[in-house]
């Protein structure tokens, strides 16, 4: 349905896009996923003809969306981040004129109109001006918006940003809906959001494509990524003593706190990390010392990032290693100018 | 195209930029209209809009300041980059609006002189060559107008550009008696006149190397004409003033000349000015 190839975007000197490739098919919820900066935006722009790229190829159901942009673009309905609202109108007389520049006329616009206000529930405020409604509402108009003309694949920008918690889960429900008729693509920097509605994540960093994926899939790496977390009134040395007896620890760091109790965070390097807190609690309970507290802590999308771009080296997470992070990222910076090729290559180790 | 142009004239009916677009043209062509027609009884109802045309410097720019500006503002241009409509259409459809928003106070204003007319003797060719003429006028403001819009997404900031550029335009005739004839003088003002090209070119294409190219050719072609007849130079910038005065062309049809080189002046101004709009716009796209 989209096929991006070499996709590359510079603003200036800034590389904001790095070569990305990816192919979406028909029938999907993608999830674009990434922290801030990382040119999701960009790339959704690009795929949507709202800005050029410098370098590479976008195309829509066969449509190249630079070359033959109007058909390619009458195949999408797009939300950029900001809903792109008439403040001083009305959602019906909005979505007129945008059913109206979409090429609908007479009967079919006014049915389309109606067909897209019901499926975003906005019945009881279509008559009154757009900057009198709520961010939720405002958000519901611009993905009716992205709705007209029936189009076959919706790409959202950041749908929830901004929202409460309720408003959030309707347009996450009307996401899913949506997702049985059309192809959705959205972007988040939420990684459990992306988990509940996409059936395949894209992972982007620095403007690379670093993982393309299920959710399960991505869920075992991430888990691979957790530490295991526990409190305990043991001495150090005990607890030392206690940890060299279990298999598959590969860092660990101990704290005391003032209250004289010990709390340490685990690394393993074991896929199963419930296997090894079952044999640490073990492992304290044969020696009468007491767990106080046991959790794990799931690895952030910062750290599953970290990992992904670095091709899964990382270890402990010591204090050399930001220092490291950051030179990789300037050196890689710095090459990427002319050493695309080389990009490319370690992109599709991690894919 | 269409719909764009029905959006926009909603918006201008829906607000009051057209109301007082139209009560500010007719009020002016109104009391002009009562000062030379009733009070003085002169049957020439051109100098009628010879008087009215300063209103311009106003009231086009009121219009046409929040075109692009406004929906940059708003985010909402990225809507229209992502419908499946060019930017040619985009500025098409505004500029119609545009001219459909100023067509209707002329349309009241071209009854004035048939009924004039029953009253005494008006000389009917020349009230409505000045008509048409004002019509072109204004229509080549507007896309001056419609491209300084393009510029910046403040509105204000857009209306001052505007006014103060039409301000200088309706004044550069009085003010070309006023500076340097001189060969000197002129190669001056050439220099900044290149200069302000090479910066429109490397503005709209961000090419440095073309702004660079275009402005080096033009100054050596001025160096090398300046070394060869320097007399050549002598009053070329009022000269230029004159002839970049669109204000200056209309009074040759208050005269009573229908001149034919004006016609074809405003409609390269009007096709010039929207082709820069979409220029603009487009470059948006690669930024």
């Amino acid at each position: 349905m989209i096929k991006v190839e070499h996709l590359t975007k510079y603003y200036g000197d800034f590389l904001a896009v790095d070569d990305l490739s990816f192919e979406i098919d028909e029938g999907h919820v993608y999830g674009f996923l990434g922290p801030n900066g990382a040119g999701k935006t960009t790339t959704m722009n690009m795929m949507t003809g709202c800005l050029s790229a410098t370098s590479g190829k976008v195309e829509v159901g066969g449509y190249d969306i630079f070359e033959d942009a109007n058909k390619a673009k009458e195949l999408i309905g797009y939300l950029p981040e900001q809903p792109p609202l008439y403040m001083n109108e009305t959602p019906e007389e909005y979505l007129r004129f945008v059913g109206e520049a979409k090429g609908l006329r007479g009967g079919a616009l006014e049915k389309q109109i109606d067909k897209v206000i019901d499926q975003v529930k906005i019945q009881g405020v279509r008559g009154r001006r757009i900057s009198a409604l709520s961010k939720g509402y405002k958000q519901r108009v611009g993905i009716a918006q992205a709705l007209l003309g029936n189009p076959r694949v919706i790409i959202l920008d950041e749908p929830t940003v901004g929202l409460d918690p309720i408003q959030i889960i309707e347009i996450r429900d009307l996401i899913k809906q949506l997702g049985q008729e059309h192809t959705v693509i959205l972007s988040s920097h939420i990684l459990s959001e992306v988990q509940a509605i996409c059936e395949k994540i894209l992972i982007i960093a620095h403007g690379r494509l670093v993982a393309f994926d299920e959710p399960d899939n991505l869920e075992k790496s991430l888990l691979a990524g957790s530490e295991i977390v526990f409190t305990t009134d043991a001495k150090e040395e005990t607890v030392m003593d206690i940890l060299s007896g279990v298999e598959h620890i590969s860092a660990v760091r101990l704290e005391e706190k003032e209250n004289g109790l010990v709390s340490a965070q685990l690394k393993t390097d074991s896929s199963d990390i419930y296997a090894v807190s079952r044999r640490l609690f073990f492992a304290f309970a044969d020696k009468k010392q007491a767990l106080l507290e046991l959790s794990l802590k799931k690895a952030s999308l910062e750290d599953i990032f970290i990992e992904l771009t670095e091709g899964g080296a990382s270890g402990q997470a010591g204090l050399s290693q930001p220092e490291d992070t950051a030179a990789e990222q300037t050196e890689s910076s710095s090459q990427t100018g002319d050493e695309t090729s080389a990009g490319t290559e370690s992109e599709e180790d991690q894919v | 195209m269409t719909a764009v142009l029905k959006h926009e004239l909603r918006n201008y009916f829906h607000s009051f930029t057209a109301y007082v677009f139209g009560a500010f043209l007719l009020a002016i062509v109104g009391i002009g209209s009562m000062l030379y027609n009733l009070q003085a009884a002169v049957s020439n109802f051109e100098y009628v809009l010879s008087f009215g045309s300063i209103v311009f410097v106003v009231i086009v720019p009121i219009l046409t300041m929040r075109v692009i500006a406004e929906e940059r503002r708003q985010r909402t241009d990225q809507l229209l980059y992502s419908l499946p409509i060019t930017t040619t259409q985009v500025i098409a459809g505004k500029y119609l609006a545009l001219l459909v928003v100023y067509l209707i106070p002329l349309a009241v204003i071209s009854i004035y002189p048939l009924i004039f007319s029953q009253f005494g003797e008006v000389y009917l060719p020349t009230s409505y060559g000045s008509l048409f003429a004002i019509f072109l006028m204004g229509a080549a403001l507007m896309a001056l107008g419609v491209f300084i819009s393009c510029l910046t997404d403040n509105q204000g900031l857009a209306a001052g550009i505007g006014i103060a550029v039409i301000l200088f335009n309706y004044y550069s005739v009085s003010l070309s008696e006023y500076v340097s004839s001189t060969s000197f003088g002129s190669v001056i003002a050439l220099a900044v006149l290149i200069l302000a090209l090479g910066a429109l070119i490397r503005y709209l294409t961000r090419n440095e190397l073309l702004a660079y190219g275009v402005s080096l050719v033009l100054a050596v072609a001025v160096c090398v004409i300046c070394f060869v007849d320097a007399s050549l130079f002598e009053g070329l910038l009022p000269a230029i003033m004159k002839q970049l005065s669109l204000f200056e062309r209309f009074s040759a049809f208050v005269n009573g000349v229908f001149d034919m080189t004006a016609i074809v002046y405003y409609l390269s101004v009007i096709g010039f000015f929207l082709f820069l709009s979409v220029q603009s716009l487009e470059k948006r796209r690669y930024n």
